[in-house]
């Protein structure tokens, strides 16, 4: 599929905002007055940063806001919806931290924090649920997202051990993931036999495509990325998000100086890992043109 | 709305022979070309004049190649617009309620005033049938004629696709599927017309009629006939080689 940078913070985000709250929620740290104010600004601005950023890549942006009208059976429009609910179930809440700090809001902090759990969950289902991208239909993909929120937002939080932690199941779940997507192929159980009824004949090859130029189902559905080039970038996905924060954890005293660097390389690795996420999902539409 | 109606009063939709398809692309030109200038806003081309031209189209000729397991290879061209499914699953994903089936006759609609341009219900469809337009941002599909089909302005030979009526082969059938007596019902139970990609479990309402096993050449001879010569050409050949 299709990288396109807007989907990628989107979904990046997004995610790192929505796990931040979901900390924040929990009381953890427990922030008042300007600080609560810093931690807010932050999160609310990676949350609704990224879905601003997903609306760049429609292609008629007036019609946005119809989206929340499908939950009965869109994901996306339930990903929308619980996105706006969690933000302003959040926002009394925060506003008491930051003004108040009276504690009374706790019990709405907490659902905050599982509706930010459930908005990432709803993200990912709207890949997720394709049966036409092999590689992402696989219960891993919720497990993977709501890991890199968890984790990153805990980075976020100042929570290093119980980040540590996070990444650790994350780094694990992400081979898994990516084991496991080698294995099916890049389409599965589709071939160009099942997807033209020719198996019956015998072996299939496209011998002219409909068209000698492009379209959008090439532009947006048959990209492919080189097997070296993707094991590296795995390396690095590897390496920066989940490999070098924990060593860094572990290995030195928590404090703010730190928080820097390993967010930095954390994001570094989770757009290196989303990047993957797109460029080698394979869409079984790829086979009708002899990919 | 973009639950799907639990079952639909009619299934049109068409059967493809691919073994009368000749690979022409009419039905491509026609369809773009009642399209475009129908339902919805036109069918767009980009640099169409230019050294790559591309655009929106709403049905495609693949060519295909299949080698059996002895003999020569078959040649197959293969028409592809939307298959009208049955399971749609570009309809169930829309946010926007743009993208719906009819309950009336089962056909799948974009109405394009509610469209988006998320592009999602393309990344849905197993079969490309559907191509966001990149000059309106609004999702592109086969309509089944749905402005020609109930058209009672236009004479009643053309109330049929477009790439239908202008098929110069035949190869395509307009009808409707949950009538057991209907042309094109018949023809599948006739053919044993297929699914595509049944493992996605879209249940297509489009089906696909396979081509004929091709004739198997004979080893066998004509039976040996004027193996001797005789009378004038006889005489010919003896004197020939006498000489
Ligand atoms: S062929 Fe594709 S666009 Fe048409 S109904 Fe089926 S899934 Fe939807
Ligand atoms: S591109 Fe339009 S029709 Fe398709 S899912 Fe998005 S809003 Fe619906």
């Amino acid at each position: 599929m299709h990288p396109a940078p807007s989907v990628i913070f989107f979904t990046a985000f997004s995610g790192l905002g929505f796990g931040l709250l979901a900390w924040l929620g929990i009381g953890l740290p427990p922030v008042s007055g300007v600080t609560a104010f810093v931690f807010y600004v932050l999160a609310y601005g990676m949350a609704v940063g990224g879905l601003l950023s997903s609306v760049f890549h429609l292609g008629n942006k007036k019609n946005a806001v119809k989206a929340f009208s499908q939950w009965r059976s869109s994901w996306l429009s339930r990903e929308g919806i619980m996105a706006v609910v969690t933000l302003l179930t959040m926002a009394p809440y925060a506003f008491e931290q930051v003004f108040l700090d009276s504690g009374a809001l706790k019990m709405l902090g907490l659902l905050g924090a599982v509706l930010a759990m459930v908005t990432v969950f709803t993200t990912s289902m709207i890949y997720t649920q394709l049966k036409t991208v092999p590689r992402w239909n696989t219960p891993l993909t919720p497990i993977l997202f709501v890991l890199f929120s968890l984790a990153g937002g805990g980075l976020f939080a100042g929570q290093v051990r119980a980040a540590a932690a996070l990444l650790v199941a994350l780094g694990v779940i992400q081979v898994i993931a990516w084991m496991q997507g080698d294995a099916k192929g890049a389409t599965g159980a589709s071939t160009l036999e099942t997807a033209t009824g020719l198996g019956r004949i015998g072996k299939t090859r496209l011998l002219e495509p409909p068209h000698s130029g492009q379209n959008y189902l090439l532009k947006e559905m048959a990209y492919t990325v080189g097997r070296k080039h993707a094991m590296k970038l795995r390396a690095v996905a590897l390496i920066c998000a989940v490999v070098l924060p924990v060593v860094l954890i572990l290995a030195l005293p928590a404090g703010h100086v730190l928080a820097v660097p390993l967010i930095a390389l954390h994001i570094i690795g989770l757009l290196a890992a989303r990047w993957l996420f797109f460029a080698e999902a394979a869409h079984v539409v790829r086979l009708y043109y002899g990919k | 709305m973009t639950t799907l109606p639990a079952s639909t009063e009619k299934k049109l939709g068409l059967a493809i022979d691919l073994d009368t398809c000749v690979g022409c692309h009419a039905c491509v030109v026609n369809c773009k070309e009642w399209n475009t200038s129908n339902y919805g806003v036109p069918l767009s081309d980009e640099d169409a004049y230019g050294a790559e031209p591309h655009g929106s189209f709403l049905n495609r000729v693949h060519t295909f190649e299949a080698q059996p397991a002895s003999g020569c290879s078959q040649t197959i061209h293969f028409p592809k617009s939307c298959l009208h499914c049955e399971d749609a699953p570009c309809v169930t994903v829309c946010p926007t309620g743009a993208s719906y089936k009819r309950s009336e006759d089962g056909i799948v609609l974009v109405n394009e005033n509610d469209c988006m341009g998320c592009g999602l219900c393309a990344w849905a469809c197993p079969y490309g049938a559907r191509e966001l337009d990149a000059l309106a941002g609004v999702m592109k599909k086969c309509t089944l004629c749905v402005d020609r089909i109930y058209n009672e302005n236009i004479p009643e030979e053309d109330r049929v696709p477009a790439c239908v009526r202008t098929c110069p082969a035949g190869a395509r059938h307009f009808g409707d599927f949950s009538d057991p007596n209907s042309n094109v019902s018949k023809l599948v139970a006739e053919r044993g017309g297929i699914d595509l990609m049944p493992e996605m479990g879209t249940k297509p309402v489009n089906k696909y009629l396979p081509p004929r096993p091709k004739d198997v050449p004979s080893d066998e001879q004509l039976n040996g006939q004027n193996t001797e010569p005789k009378g004038f050409l006889a005489w010919l050949d003896k004197a020939l080689e006498a000489i």
